[in-house]
């Protein structure tokens, strides 16, 4: 049961970090959103039937490898079938489960990238301020053909690295780090490229009194007007401005199933619907998954992920992100570099407009609208009672 | 948006009547004495939210300040719903405050200067930035260029309006790419944070001012003191993300009365040769 599992680390863990990952579970807000019952879980519902197959197939193979009698056939219907379990799955991932889907705990992390797709990473350190933020990784490195400036967050895999890198939530330091990188590189004309997964900003004392909210807003400053080519792609989870601190590119991509949002679903359920057992309410709501953020003309691309998301396969995900990193990069380099940031600066300027003139529609955008999404009832989050 | 900052009806946060009891010190003052000290409590000083036609009366000099973008409202690119629809919601805060949106932007004269400014309203979804704060921010700070006028903004938020999604996230980039190339065009940006200045909004243009001044009391940071509070499951130190604290940990560059903004603002462009 997951809630158990939850509970356990947070006995077992030092008291500053009990607190720390009552914030990963529930995000950023707030005191009447502290029910685990609204968390949204890592144990995926609706892969448990998957996970079932899976076992059964390696159950057989295991079997026939050790008896020596033949299986092949079972294990070919079996695949069949699990192929078509996971097109279906994963075809019709309501928002609440693509937020499960990015915060998987075999989810490729931003290493697992830099190990797949970037040759030769040299890796540097700190902001030459006051420190070296581990929720922040940057270095150089060759990546699909580019010589290359790569930004990260990193969330951490087991244990111990997590509390290490602060479970992907950076203090100012990590932010200040990252902008360092990106003016290094932009005095050596080096492309930058940043890998977003994290879910938010740390909210911690000394995170205010280092000045937190002025190292985001430096950053979305500084990177609107980078004279070098940027690009951004939220693998994992976007959450908010600790999101968007290292997102504001030439050209953002989201992966498949990878989310970016505002505030948490939790967060949100818990200041308007009063509860976070509202999460997969508010997760429909707030239009996160990269389809909708496509169709609103927030995003540049969809990265597409191997059937049954990134985790089945990182290696797969990993050449599709460097596909089109290469591909995006190539595109930017050919562009002057005032043209580069006038289309840049263009680019933000015009983002989001849905605005109305004393009632009147705005030419062109106001009536981009995110279609109405079939709503399937919600497997992965606890049935909630209509408001 | 925090959740802990509530919503008050009326246009000035103080309770009706004409005798009004300090919600800090509990002394007893004349409403007019307290409008004459403009929403300060004359005993303790506490500086009270003000919406955003009382703001902007008091900080240009009379009759001088001309709107723009008066009309942009909210189209509701989700078609966001939580308990009530994000239109209902925007439907019901209008008739509330008489105002289309969170800010108002325009041109003004401070002492005899002339600027552009953009005054954030509390009463407005909290002050909350969706797109059309985003667009009037943007707006505000091309025609300070254009015009080759100083930038004021009076912020006073609880961050990006949820209801607008990754719409009002975008906002943030959006705002800090116009301060940008404002500054890069040598324009002087002057902000005043008031009564709480958070989340979204702090960390976009209102932490982006050449000089950043404060008024006595204000909340300002980014997360919310009760996230903070829930995360690292102990007390806040006293006076934590009052623009005191702000200015003891270096990123307020001043505190001022609010009765001495005006003088403060003057002498700031009047150094800045704008
Ligand atoms: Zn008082």
């Amino acid at each position: 049961m997951p809630h158990q599992h939850r509970q356990n680390w947070v006995r077992a863990s030092s008291p500053p970090w009990r607190g720390l990952f009552w914030y990963i579970t529930m995000s950023t807000q707030p005191a009447t959103a502290a029910n685990p019952a609204g968390a949204i879980g890592h144990v995926l519902e609706f892969e448990k039937p998957l996970a079932k197959m899976e076992q059964e197939i390696q159950r057989l193979e295991t079997l026939q490898a050790e008896s020596g009698r033949d299986y092949s056939e079972v294990i070919t219907t079996i695949r069949e079938q699990l192929q078509n379990a996971l097109r279906q799955s994963y075809a019709n991932l309501t928002a609440v489960e693509t937020v499960a889907v990015a915060r998987h705990p075999r989810r490729p992390l931003v290493r697992d990238y830099i190990r797949l797709i970037a040759e030769d990473f040299c890796e540097l350190h700190g902001d030459k301020l006051y420190g070296d933020d581990h929720a922040v990784v940057c270095g150089f490195a060759r990546l699909a053909g580019h010589r290359v400036m790569l930004i990260g967050h990193q969330k951490g895999r087991e244990w111990r690295e997590k509390i290490e890198v602060n479970f992907g939530c950076a203090h100012p330091d990590g932010y200040r780090k990252a902008l360092e990188k990106m003016k290094l590189a932009a005095k050596f004309n080096v492309p930058v490229v940043c890998l977003v997964d994290t879910p938010g900003a740390y909210p911690g004392v000394e995170a205010e009194e280092r000045g937190i909210a002025r190292a985001i807003a430096i950053n979305l400053m500084e990177m609107s007007r980078l004279a070098t080519p940027v690009v951004a792609v939220v693998v994992g989870e976007g959450g908010s401005g600790g999101a968007l601190g290292l997102a504001v590119a030439d050209q953002v991509a989201v992966l498949e199933h990878a989310y970016y949002s505002v505030i948490s679903p939790e967060g949100c359920a818990g200041i308007l619907w009063k509860s976070g057992e509202y999460a997969a309410q508010a997760a429909e709501a707030l239009r996160l998954t990269a389809a909708d953020l496509k169709r609103l003309d927030l995003i540049d691309a969809i990265i597409p992920e191997p059937l049954g998301a990134a985790h089945r396969n990182p290696e797969e995900t990993a050449q599709n992100l460097a596909t089109w990193i290469g591909k995006t990069l190539r595109d930017l380099r050919r562009l002057k570099p005032e043209s580069l940031l006038r289309r840049r600066y263009d680019r933000w300027r015009k983002i989001g407009s849905f605005f109305v003139e004393g009632g009147k529609s705005e030419p062109g955008r106001t009536d981009t609208k995110p279609a109405k999404r079939a709503r399937r009832p919600t497997k992965a989050a606890a049935v909630q009672p209509e408001a | 948006m925090p959740e802990s900052i509530s919503q008050p009806r009326r246009n000035v946060d103080v309770p009706e009547g004409l005798w009004i009891r300090c919600t800090q010190c509990s002394a007893m003052i004349y409403r007019r004495i307290l409008e004459e000290e403009l929403h300060v409590c004359p005993e303790c000083g506490c500086h009270y939210r003000v919406d955003v036609r009382t703001r902007i009366n008091q900080l240009n000099d009379p009759g001088t300040f001309e709107e723009f973008l008066p009309n942009l409202e909210s189209s509701d690119p989700l078609e966001f719903s939580d308990r009530i629809t994000y239109r209902e919601r925007l439907a019901k805060v209008k008739a509330e405050t008489g105002e289309t949106e969170a800010m108002v932007v325009g041109k003004g004269f401070i002492k005899g200067r002339p600027l552009i400014m953009g005054v954030m309203n509390p009463f407005f979804i909290m002050g909350s930035m969706g797109a059309v704060v985003g667009e009037k921010v943007s707006a505000a700070a091309e025609r300070a260029a254009s015009e080759s006028l100083p930038l004021l903004m009076v912020t006073c938020s609880g961050g990006a309006r949820m209801m607008e999604g990754m719409v009002s996230l975008t906002q943030m980039a959006k705002t800090s790419a116009a301060v940008g190339r404002f500054d890069q065009a040598g324009g002087l940006y002057i902000v005043v944070m008031t009564d709480p200045t958070t989340a979204g909004v702090a960390a976009s243009f209102a932490f982006l001012g050449d000089v950043i001044l404060a008024e006595p009391g204000a909340l300002i940071g980014f997360a919310g003191p009760r996230v903070i509070a829930n995360t690292i499951k102990t007390t806040l130190p006293e006076g934590f993300q009052k623009a005191e604290f702000m200015l003891e940990h270096g990123f307020v560059d001043r505190i001022v009365h609010r009765r001495d903004l005006r003088s403060e603002i003057a002498r700031i462009i009047d150094y800045c040769n704008k």
